[in-house]
């Protein structure tokens, strides 16, 4: 689709933005039409199992490459959710006002390649797709991103990204040497049968852990998160926030925890950890902050602790709660991106000490802003409180320790930060010197719309996810007992 | 010796004498047409070669010492390829040159004579010949813009380095044929396995004096020194050659030396540890080339540093010992082509007076020439191994390569990433200045806006390597399979 665009000549500004807009509606209605038809072929023998509308085509057949794709009860969740996310953030790419065409090239790029590798089945076809959809970040960051930091912000996601995606390809070309191919249902059949030695697993699984873990923003290597969200350009910051870095987490999903089982039980207890120093570190550090896009770039690397957690507990509900905050936090990133993208664009500034009041002037941002807060809080009701109590649920049974300190961090530290946010900006009283500021007009509403009716609609019935999730228990669960077979 | 076996190199020697005869009759104006004329005959050329086909039955003539076979072919392409594109690259820069038109062609096909008699070297006097053939005609070339104090300095640089690295070499053949008593390279290997080689530890010294000629070709740590300063100095189209046909030059020979003469296998007789030697060579030229890099602000310079870096992955191939990592050698050998002959053909455009070389002459290029911008921004990438690009397939394929025996190298592959977030950082200040440089902000100059007008050939060379990185990168598999049946002939034997 983006091929189709660079062929428009650069003039028609609108074309490029209805383009994309219309590129992403049609992803997402594909996204919907793959949801709603999903059913896994349910053949034991098959080695396909499990997996829907599995397509093959050669690529380089001499590496044992090929584009191997299809999805399953995990992946199918997170299409959906990025493609309800990349028709946002498409419809949020109003604000780019200079090389438009360039830009909506970029964004389709980013939406295929990252559609892609949540549906690659081939190891090699997942990172390739993910990189094509991660360097756009970059790009976009520094040609488009905002304030006096966003070379800086450019360079240090580069570097930050680029070494954990490496030491992931480092991890992966050491899979693809044992089992010389890089089919991922061939291999996690034949995990069982020929698995790596422990040795091997471990330094894999590390390299898979740290790798992918930068990617995520795994803390203590969170740092590049905050400050590349604060200079991105709004629809950058709700596509990466959203839905790229989910993807490091359902590859430790999809490819680690399935291929290297000891692996796991070396490094698990490690990652549990380290997923506090997440919801701790990064929730205290997100309260002391003053800028609302450096408050939620924190507040989005704490909520990955929850998913960690999820990985780390090794249960089967775990796991699931795992799946579904990476639904609901994609969702919810995404929204909260928007919004304060949209304040941005009015006010010029996120300051949250320079404006305030914002609630009475306006009503409908200051509803969704809220409503966002509360979400990222946990309140009932919302597609992430379900997926946080059911991770809590998971990781009670083996962590449970842990999991105490996470509950009060998830409870206590994020209310904090987030009801503080609402305080200053929604209520208190107008600073004579505020800019002025406009509520977000008609059919802009839309995009808004769709990503909290996702959430509330995912909140309400939690059961569309995990009867979804539910046809992908069995390679769940066989994790599982992988992983406590000792 | 069977003319018809050599018929690409006379053909191509052809080509430059008659050029350079030619030119003795063209008035200065119509001299573009020789560049065009040259440009032309090497396509002829390498269609020639196309047609027989890249992978060949391997002949050798009757003496011993010239072999065709699959990766003769595929190297011969190569060069053939580069020739054309920085003949056309030339054709645009030959109004700077001051001093004739027609000598550069003439120079360029001796230059790519000698590149294709390397590619077929099978004894050390054909590898000694071919090298002299190649290095003379580039010091000539490398001093080619006289009235360019910098361009002598490298001339005359190259030229002493050059001469001591071949004075080294022609030592170690010296006692390599003393040990062996013979310089075909068959013959030293029948002679190593019959265990007939009566003065090994000089046989070893030879060999390693040998390599150390052969490390200088292609700038790999100690023998790196001369890189950055001639890089700098020569004429852009020039440093292209040097650094995709030089470089090429060195490896093929290096592949031949190694796996041919002395039979280096990773299990077989340990002969001056070569897995050992090169891993270390292949960290140290990462190493130093990235580092070095990480400061440089002349543009020029620091791709000179940077094609140090790229010889140390390149080498991660060699350091494999295996037929992976030549193959894998070979398809970075050919993405590097495409990736640096963009570059340096931007760089040539950009820097008309040849003396401000800076990284902020870049700045607004992107709205000075957006082909151009687009280009470079891909090729660097290519260069920094970033998907889906050609340099992201080389990469990974040396990476798979050398993560195989890492049992004995795990710290090898940490440097290499090392080297590669480092060359990430430079290569994106290059994109940086493109995209959102704001020139020299040390004066008050404000950077160039007016738009580039680019040449026909310049263009040609542009969309050439454009589509070459693209293609190499989401299509690799006929380029693999050309590799992978090259490699064979040196390893299945």
């Amino acid at each position: 689709m983006a091929l189709v665009l660079m062929a428009v000549p650069r003039e028609n500004r609108a074309v490029f933005r209805w383009g994309a807009i219309l590129a992403t509606l049609g992803s997402l209605v594909l996204a919907l039409f793959v949801f709603v038809k999903f059913a896994p072929a349910n053949d034991p023998t098959s080695i396909n199992h499990g997996y829907a509308f599995v397509q093959t085509a050669d690529w380089i057949p001499s590496l044992g490459i090929s584009f191997h794709v299809g999805v399953d009860g995990v992946s199918v969740l997170l299409v959906l959710m990025a493609a309800i996310v990349s028709f946002a953030a498409a419809c949020c790419a109003g604000g780019i006002k200079a090389r438009e065409k360039e830009f909506a090239i970029l964004l389709l790029l980013m939406t295929g390649g990252i559609l892609g590798a949540f549906m690659a089945l081939d190891i090699f076809l997942m990172y390739f797709l993910h990189e094509l959809a991660l360097i756009p970040t970059f790009i976009m960051i520094g040609v488009w991103g905002r304030g006096e930091n966003r070379e800086f912000a450019a360079y240090k996601t580069t570097l930050y990204l680029s070494l954990g995606a490496l030491l992931a390809l480092v991890g992966l070309i050491m899979i693809y040497l044992h089992y010389e191919t890089f089919n991922l249902p061939e291999i996690i059949h034949r995990a069982q049968s020929e698995p790596m030695t422990t040795g091997q697993q471990g330094l894999v699984f590390a390299l898979l852990m740290f790798g992918l873990g930068i990617l995520v923003g795994l803390w203590p290597f969170h740092t590049w998160a905050p400050l590349a969200y604060g200079a991105a350009p709004t629809s950058t910051a709700m596509m990466h926030a959203g839905v790229i870095k989910k993807f490091g987490l359902f590859m430790l999903i999809r490819v680690a925890l399935p291929i290297l089982p000891d692996g796991a039980q070396q490094w698990l207890p490690v990652l549990a950890w380290l997923c506090l120093g997440n919801l701790l570190y990064c929730g205290l550090v997100a309260m002391r902050q003053r800028d609302l896009n450096q408050l939620l770039g924190n507040a989005s690397v704490a909520h990955m602790g929850f998913v960690f957690l999820g990985i780390a507990s090794m249960t089967l509900i775990g796991l699931t709660g795992a799946v579904m905050v990476m639904v609901a936090h994609g969702l919810l990133a995404a929204l909260a991106f928007a919004l304060s993208g949209h304040l941005h664009h009015q006010a010029r500034t996120l300051d949250m000490d320079k404006l305030g009041g914002l609630l009475t002037v306006m009503p409908f941002w200051g509803t969704l802003l809220l409503m966002a807060l509360l979400a990222g809080c946990g309140l009932p009701g919302f597609a992430n409180f379900a997926g946080e109590i059911t991770v809590f649920f998971g990781a009670w049974k083996t962590l449970p320790l842990i999991t105490g300190i996470a509950a009060w961090a998830a409870l206590v530290i994020g209310a904090v930060y987030m009801l503080r946010a609402a305080r200053k900006l929604l209520h208190g009283p107008r600073a004579d010197d505020a800019p002025h500021t406009e509520d977000i007009p008609g059919w802009h509403k839309l995009p808004f719309i769709i990503l909290l009716g996702a959430l509330l609609l995912f909140g309400f019935a939690p059961k569309l996810l995990t009867e979804k999730i539910e046809t992908a228990r069995e390679s769940l669960e066989h994790v599982v007992e992988l992983y406590n077979r000792k | 010796m069977n003319l018809s076996l050599i018929s690409l190199e006379i053909g191509v020697a052809l080509l430059g004498v008659l050029v350079l005869l030619a030119g003795l009759w063209t008035p200065p104006h119509r001299r573009p047409v020789l560049g065009i004329c040259t440009a032309l005959g090497l396509t002829v050329i390498l269609a020639l070669l196309v047609k027989q086909g890249l992978s060949v039955e391997p002949l050798t003539d009757s003496s011993g010492g010239f072999v065709r076979d699959g990766l003769a072919m595929f190297f011969k392409a190569l060069f053939l390829l580069a020739g054309i594109l920085v003949t056309l690259l030339t054709m645009g820069f030959a109004n700077r040159l001051r001093t004739g038109g027609a000598e550069v062609y003439a120079l360029n096909c001796f230059a790519l004579c000698g590149m294709l008699f390397a590619a077929s070297a099978n004894s050390f006097v054909m590898l000694f010949v071919a090298i002299e053939l190649i290095t003379i005609t580039f010091y000539v070339l490398t001093s080619l813009q006289s009235h360019r104090l910098r361009s002598l300095e490298a001339g005359i640089k190259y030229l002493i380095l050059g001469a001591a690295a071949s004075a080294i070499m022609v030592f170690g053949i010296a006692l390599i044929y003393g040990s062996a008593h013979t310089l075909q390279f068959n013959l030293i290997a029948d002679g190593l396995a019959a265990g007939q080689m009566k003065q090994l530890l000089l046989f070893q010294l030879g060999a390693l004096l040998l390599l150390a000629g052969l490390a200088f070709k292609i700038a790999a740590v100690p023998f790196q020194i001369w890189a950055p300063d001639i890089y700098q100095g020569a004429p852009a189209p020039v440093t292209a050659f040097l650094a995709i046909g030089s470089k090429a030059a060195g490896f093929v020979l290096l592949l031949r030396v190694l796996y041919t003469a002395f039979q280096v296998q990773p299990d077989g007789p340990r002969l001056l540890e070569p897995a050992a030697l090169f891993s270390v060579m292949a960290a140290a030229t990462i190493l130093f080339g990235s580092l070095c890099a990480l400061r440089q602000r002349n543009l020029k310079r620091l791709l000179g540093y940077a094609s140090i870096a790229s010889a140390g992955y390149a080498l991660l191939g060699i350091v494999a010992l295996n037929e992976r990592g030549a193959s894998a050698l070979l398809v970075y050998l050919a993405g590097y082509l495409f990736a640096i002959i963009a570059a340096f053909t931007v760089i040539s455009i950009l820097t008309p007076d040849d003396e401000e070389e800076d990284l902020s002459i870049l700045a607004n290029l992107h709205r000075r020439s957006p082909l151009m911008a687009v280009t470079l921004t891909l090729a660097v990438a290519s260069l920094a191994g970033i998907p889906p690009l050609a340099g992201f397939m080389g990469k990974f394929l040396l990476l798979r390569a050398v993560i195989e025996p890492s049992a004995t190298f795990p710290w090898l592959v940490g440097v290499a990433l090392l080297g590669v977030v480092a060359s990430l950082y430079y290569y994106f200040g290059i994109i940086r200045e493109i995209f959102w440089g704001t020139g020299q902000w040390w004066t008050e100059k404000t950077p160039e806006t007016a738009a580039i007008k680019l040449a026909d050939s310049q263009v040609v060379v542009l969309m050439v390597c454009l589509l070459g990185m693209l293609a190499l990168g989401l299509y690799p598999q006929p380029v693999l399979e050309l590799a992978n049946a090259a490699v064979q002939g040196l390893f299945g034997k």
